[in-house]
């Protein structure tokens, strides 16, 4: 069971940590060198606005007021679902991260099925074949795949996939078919990190006393492996799975970009190249809420598929 | 010969041997370890002499000899103005070795001062540097360095710098994870007792004992900054055109893929190679310094 006293101290210090990241967030626009207001004009008008301009444009988006009433007010509409509207488009922000996020959480959910896929049963025979050649083999795929840079990856692929073979679009994102180059070359790295830890996770468990009693009992190796070996293997893995599906998810703004797929990463890229804030910000904290949930649920699961973890007993 | 200088160089002595143990050791246990260490050398020549070499300019055009294939004049083709791609990648050494090495250098000493402080002082003063650690935890690096660069202007300067502010706290909570057990142990007491000031104190029995493991973490870092710098250059928000940044060299090569794989394949391959050598090399180091932490840092 997980205590009380452990979820009461994790949804303090997550609210904690999300207040900070609010603050955060919102901060970061004053790191405009300059005054914000007159910045972002002449990246929208190309010239330097005349002080009439700058006046109406402050008015209108609550700039001149002090700081912290900026803050508060922002806070309070994020609280009610109001992000503000894009300087830009004059549209409502929760639109664009409601429109953006589902084609971003399909990519990286698509690049996730694809590393366990690989990745398990790579890791599994890499352990079961320590030292042989198919174990060398899985270990050097897994280090070329970490050092690789997935907007290389991509490029890759499309040449031999898209333009030499015909197999698959070279960007766009409807559909099934232009979701596969993407989850590869996004899935990739993570495929790499979790075979070395399956690997290396089931290597440690068939140490193990009591695999040693299931072997001498006579069992098959088979069942050995997969049923008693394995399952205590996963563990860490699926904490790693969880606390990687936010590197997902920033990987993913850049494999976006690769395969011209709308979503959190274009839609972050270009505001943050037109200075539009609102949307900065939303896409910012969208980012981090969903950052801060799945590990605090990683957290959660974690003690609940190993009940011997206590949490919260001592805070190291 | 007076006793202290003897001690002296026997203290030395002792700390050469066991540089060279550190040295044997991780090639004994981890032969690759010397390809890694083979490929940050070579990467680290052609930064310095490269360009001395070559005898062509990274940035002039020469537009009548443009997408080049490969070919003993041009080793490795030439770009869509006509510019020798293995000149550029020469010069790009610099950036993505020099950015590496300036952002995990910066990361490693804020990291470790922070680390120590808070472990050191615990109280109201730990707690408010962690929950700074974890506000900063709570987001994904590249994503925070993104927003950072790209609002203080896309420029290699203002990338380094958001590089260097976000990638410390993995540093700060393994320097405090080790302060916190190091301040157990009897021989701190002992020193804290006889009245060793706080500054001596952190340089002559805390730092040593932190430094195995922020070693590591640098050496592992290192191939994730150059990922991050140029991944962001790709994106636009770092180094601009004409620089020969690798990130900023395969965004430039985007629509020549067809007719010139070179363009993009070229830095691609050279990022790459300088990824592997530095996870090579941190793999090793890690097996032989600190083998109990398994884990890898996966940050940006």
């Amino acid at each position: 069971m997980i205590s009380r006293a452990y979820l009461l101290y994790r949804t303090a210090t997550s609210l904690v940590v999300l207040c900070g990241v609010s603050m955060l967030t919102f901060g970061l626009t004053f790191l405009t060198p300059g005054d914000p207001a007159r910045t972002v004009l002449r990246q929208q008008y190309g010239q330097t606005p005349s002080p009439a301009v700058v006046d109406a444009f402050r008015e209108e988006h609550g700039l001149d007021e002090p700081v912290v009433v900026q803050y508060v007010d922002w806070l309070t509409g994020v609280l009610q679902g109001d992000f503000g509207s894009s300087y830009i488009s004059g549209r409502p922000v929760m639109e664009l991260l409601a429109e953006a996020l589902p084609p971003t959480l399909e990519l990286s959910t698509a690049a996730l099925l694809v590393a366990i896929v690989v990745a398990v049963p790579a890791g599994v025979l890499s352990a079961v074949h320590q030292g042989e050649w198919i174990d060398s083999l899985s270990q050097l795929g897994a280090l070329i795949g970490v050092s690789m840079p997935n907007f290389w990856l991509g490029y890759l692929l499309i040449i031999v996939f898209s333009l030499q073979l015909s197999l698959f679009p070279v960007a766009g994102s409807s559909g099934l078919s232009h979701l596969v180059l993407p989850a590869i070359a996004l899935g990739t790295g993570m495929t790499a990190i979790i075979t070395r830890l399956v690997r290396m996770s089931l290597l440690e468990v068939l140490d193990e006393p009591y695999v040693k009693t299931a072997r001498s009992k006579g069992l098959n190796e088979r069942i050995v492996v997969y049923k008693h070996a394995l399952r205590n293997a996963l563990i860490p893995v699926v904490t790693v799975v969880g606390l990687q599906f936010g590197f997902l998810l920033s990987g993913a703004v850049v494999v976006e970009i690769v395969f011209q797929r709308p979503g959190i990463g274009v839609l972050l890229v270009d505001a943050v190249l037109a200075r539009d804030y609102p949307v900065v910000q939303g896409a910012v904290l969208l980012i981090a809420v969903l950052f801060v949930l799945t590990n605090t649920l990683v957290d959660l699961t974690y003690q609940y598929l190993d009940p011997r973890i206590q949490l919260g007993g001592s805070q190291l | 010969m007076t006793t202290a200088e003897s001690s002296r160089l026997k203290a030395i002595q002792h700390q050469l041997r066991g540089g060279v143990e550190i040295v044997t050791g991780t090639l004994r246990r981890n032969p690759l370890t010397l390809l890694g260490a083979l490929i940050v050398c070579f990467l680290g020549l052609l930064a310095v002499f490269g360009p001395v070499v070559t005898p062509y300019d990274p940035a002039a055009q020469n537009l009548p000899n443009r997408l080049q294939p490969p070919s003993l004049v041009h080793p490795l083709g030439t770009d869509q103005f006509g510019r020798d791609l293995l000149t550029r990648i020469v010069y790009g050494a610099r950036f993505s070795l020099g950015i590496g090495l300036a952002v995990t250098a910066i990361r490693a000493v804020i990291g470790t001062a922070v680390g120590l402080v808070s472990g050191y002082a615990g109280g109201w003063v730990d707690e408010a540097l962690m929950r700074l650690v974890d506000i900063q935890l709570a987001f994904p690096g590249l994503v925070l360095a993104l927003v950072v660069a790209g609002i203080l202007g896309p420029s290699l300067q203002n990338l380094l710098f958001a590089l260097a502010v976000v990638g410390w706290s993995t540093y700060a909570r393994v320097v405090r994870g080790s302060v916190l057990s190091i301040k157990q142990r009897r021989y701190i007491d002992a020193a804290r007792l006889v009245g060793t000031p706080p500054r001596r104190l952190f340089r002559r029995h805390l730092l040593p004992n932190v430094i195995s493991p922020v070693v590591v973490i640098a050496t592992l870092n290192l191939g994730t900054v150059v990922l991050a710098t140029a991944g962001l250059s790709f994106i636009g928000l770092g180094a601009q055109p004409p620089t020969p940044e690798w990130g900023t060299m395969l965004a430039g090569g985007r629509e020549h893929m067809r007719q010139a794989w070179w363009i993009v394949n070229a830095p691609g391959a050279a990022i790459m190679l300088t990824v592997l050598g530095f996870n090579l090399l941190g793999d090793g180091l890690r097996d032989t310094l600190d083998p109990r932490q398994q884990t890898r840092i996966e940050e940006v």
